[in-house]
């Protein structure tokens, strides 16, 4: 290695670092800006009631999805500890089941209930054949 | 340390195209009989999910070839090795094609699983903004007429741009996103049953020697293009 491909190294290095340092402080203050959506719990905790259009995230409780016609829904989302009632008018994914992900749009009002006017489902990463699912159900491997 | 190519390199990359395009075609050929026709449709979104079989192997290689583009811009920053800067210009455009092909078909997959074509997740933003790295390196290679200078921004841009590779990486695990977290990343248990396993292995092979053979071709264009660039200089 000559001394101008070393300099060029340790520049290189002094430079890297010096950046490193800069992308990891504005990544972790960027943190709470990133994420899509919120859990319940946290909507809850941070309050977020108001005008401001927020995304709440998680699974579509089991038995809890009812229709009042005129493609009204009403469900409720969980995360395992919290859960809030959604009211949505229109069509739903054809993904969207109970006990799946899914994510909302809409506003969290003053009541506790959750206004939303976009659905959106979230799959898992989970591909499996129908039968699989089928053979696991039935050995009773498998866990919604 | 000379690591610029001889001719007799260069005429081997020229030997081996065509037997690199023929075993992309065999490899396609399997690959698209097994995901299309040989595999079972998942059991949630049907047949859907078969675009998975382009989209997932795209990406991967989309952020290799990045790590590729980076990897050789430090190489020729420390040692000013022309082959290098060569090395990277070449897998830039392939990267670039990559992530169009993964950014498009997650779109068409999304629309009937998720119920829109695109949201700005932390994943789908990070990938798009990738296109736009590959997108600004090529164009400022060639919109600047100083190859020299040339060679050093676009080569600064390439290794500060690879910090996004790791936020793509890592964005489905770090932050609530709409696009799943990996499926392949639990070598133990991977979430994905053996058959369909085998179609995205062979349809990963398939993509992998369409990359080589693309690069190969590329390498030879920008090693002439070198070449001419050299002499106009000396002239």
């Amino acid at each position: 290695m000559t001394d101008t491909v070393k300099k060029r190294l340790i520049k290189f290095l002094v430079s890297l670092i010096i950046f490193g340092i800069a992308i990891l402080i504005i990544v972790y203050n960027l943190r709470d800006n990133i994420v899509y959506f919120y859990s319940p719990s946290e909507i809850i905790e941070n309050n977020q009631t108001g005008s401001q259009i927020v995304r709440l995230g998680g699974l579509v409780e089991s038995e809890s999805v009812v229709s009042d016609g005129d493609s009204i829904f009403h469900f409720k989302i969980t995360d395992g500890q919290e859960q809030i009632s959604v009211k949505y008018q229109g069509i739903l994914p054809n993904l969207f089941a109970e006990e799946k992900g899914v994510v909302v749009e809409g506003i969290y009002m003053n009541d506790g209930r959750f206004i939303a006017n976009k659905v959106l489902a979230k799959h898992d990463e989970n591909y499996m054949p129908p039968e699989v699912i089928k053979s696991l159900k039935e050995t009773g491997k498998w866990q919604e | 340390m000379n690591l610029r190519l001889t001719n007799k390199q260069i005429n081997i990359i020229e030997k081996a195209n065509p037997f690199l395009i023929v075993s992309t075609i065999v490899a396609f050929t399997f690959g698209l009989y097994f995901s299309l026709l040989q595999s079972p449709p998942d059991y949630i979104q049907g047949d859907s999910m078969r675009i998975m079989y382009i989209h997932v192997p795209s990406a991967w290689f989309a952020l290799m070839a990045y790590t590729i583009l980076a990897g050789s811009s430090v190489l020729w920053f420390i040692t000013r090795n022309p082959i290098f800067s060569i090395i990277a210009r070449s897998i830039a455009q392939i990267g670039m094609i990559f992530t169009l092909i993964s950014l498009v078909t997650g779109s068409i997959w999304g629309k009937p699983t998720w119920g829109v074509w695109w949201v700005w997740d932390a994943r789908l933003t990070s990938m798009l903004l990738l296109f736009f790295l590959y997108l600004a390196y090529i164009f400022l290679w060639q919109s600047i007429t100083n190859k020299d200078l040339a060679s050093k921004i676009s080569a600064a841009l390439a290794i500060v741009g690879f910090v996004n590779i790791p936020i793509i990486k890592f964005s489905v695990d770090w932050w609530n996103t709409l696009h799943q977290p990996a499926t392949i990343s639990k070598l133990s248990s991977p979430s994905i049953d053996i058959s369909m396993m085998v179609p995205l292995f062979i349809m990963t092979l398939a993509t992998f020697l369409f990359l080589v053979t693309v690069f190969f071709i590329r390498l030879r264009i920008e090693i002439l293009d070198n070449k001419i660039l050299r002499i106009r200089e000396v002239k």
